[in-house]
């Protein structure tokens, strides 16, 4: 079971929130405060990806953000229902995948699963603090 | 506050002052910003993000398509930047080989002036 799970409308003004709420997580983790930005903009990278999957393909769905503390990892997945999968059109000047290679730049442990639901992208950094 | 933008000019080139959080939600607004000194004339732009906290890649993006525009116009963008929580994005993307990344806004203005 997730320690926070967060589930938002998919817009952008919401993306921030879901990094505020992150990061707050991942520090009451345990995670070092060093890698607090990365794990903000990793989240964040994740989210605006699954918030403009879901404005594209079902704009009534939310987006699900699962934050949960392991033993030694805090663990973070964020789960879209958009079943279009790949860039669309219209999208951002960088081609799709650029925010997916951030996410991998910057977190240890990246796993991106797709079926046919929809897309879970799941990630992980050190923490300091063993799970209860 | 999100994000607060604002320009001014500084021996012919127009620096763009940002302040806050640059992210999917605000981008738009720099964006909008980039393409109106463009259409307005200002081909040398330097981007001060010395108060930006935060950048993702919609950002980035937003500076690339913004690099691109002047580029057109064989003009220059140029940012000036010391934080490293804002450089990281900038190495992990590669993009520190595209943009010029100055220390001051004094500095990015004199790298563009020993070009001419």
């Amino acid at each position: 079971m997730a320690t926070v799970e967060l589930s938002f409308t998919p817009l952008p003004a919401h993306v921030r929130t879901a990094r505020l709420v992150a990061a707050a997580v991942a520090r009451r983790s345990g995670v070092d405060e060093s890698l607090l930005d990365e794990v903000r903009l990793a989240v964040g990278e994740a989210c605006s990806r699954a918030v403009e999957e879901h404005r594209l393909h079902c704009p009534t769905e939310p987006v699900r953000l699962a934050l949960t503390e392991l033993a030694g990892r805090f663990e973070v997945e964020v789960t879209d229902t958009s079943m279009a999968g790949g860039g669309a059109e219209g999208g951002p000047a960088y081609p799709p995948g650029f925010g997916i290679a951030v996410i991998a730049g910057l977190a240890d442990d990246v796993q991106i699963s797709e079926t046919s639901a929809g897309t879970s992208i799941r990630m992980s950094w050190p923490s300091a603090v063993t799970a209860s | 506050m999100d994000l607060k933008l604002d320009h001014h000019s500084k021996d012919g080139i127009e620096i763009v002052d940002v302040e806050g959080e640059i992210d999917v939600y605000t981008a738009p607004r720099l964006r909008e910003l980039l393409i109106d000194l463009v259409n307005n004339g200002f081909y040398q732009l330097v981007v001060n993000m010395e108060k930006v906290e935060f950048l993702d890649s919609t950002g980035l993006g937003v500076l690339v398509g913004g690099l691109k525009r002047v580029r057109a116009h064989d003009g220059s963008l140029d940012l000036v930047c010391t934080q490293e929580r804002i450089l990281k994005i900038f190495r992990i993307t590669g993009l520190t080989k595209v943009f010029g990344i100055h220390e001051t806004v004094d500095e990015a203005i004199a790298a563009r002036k020993s070009e001419k």
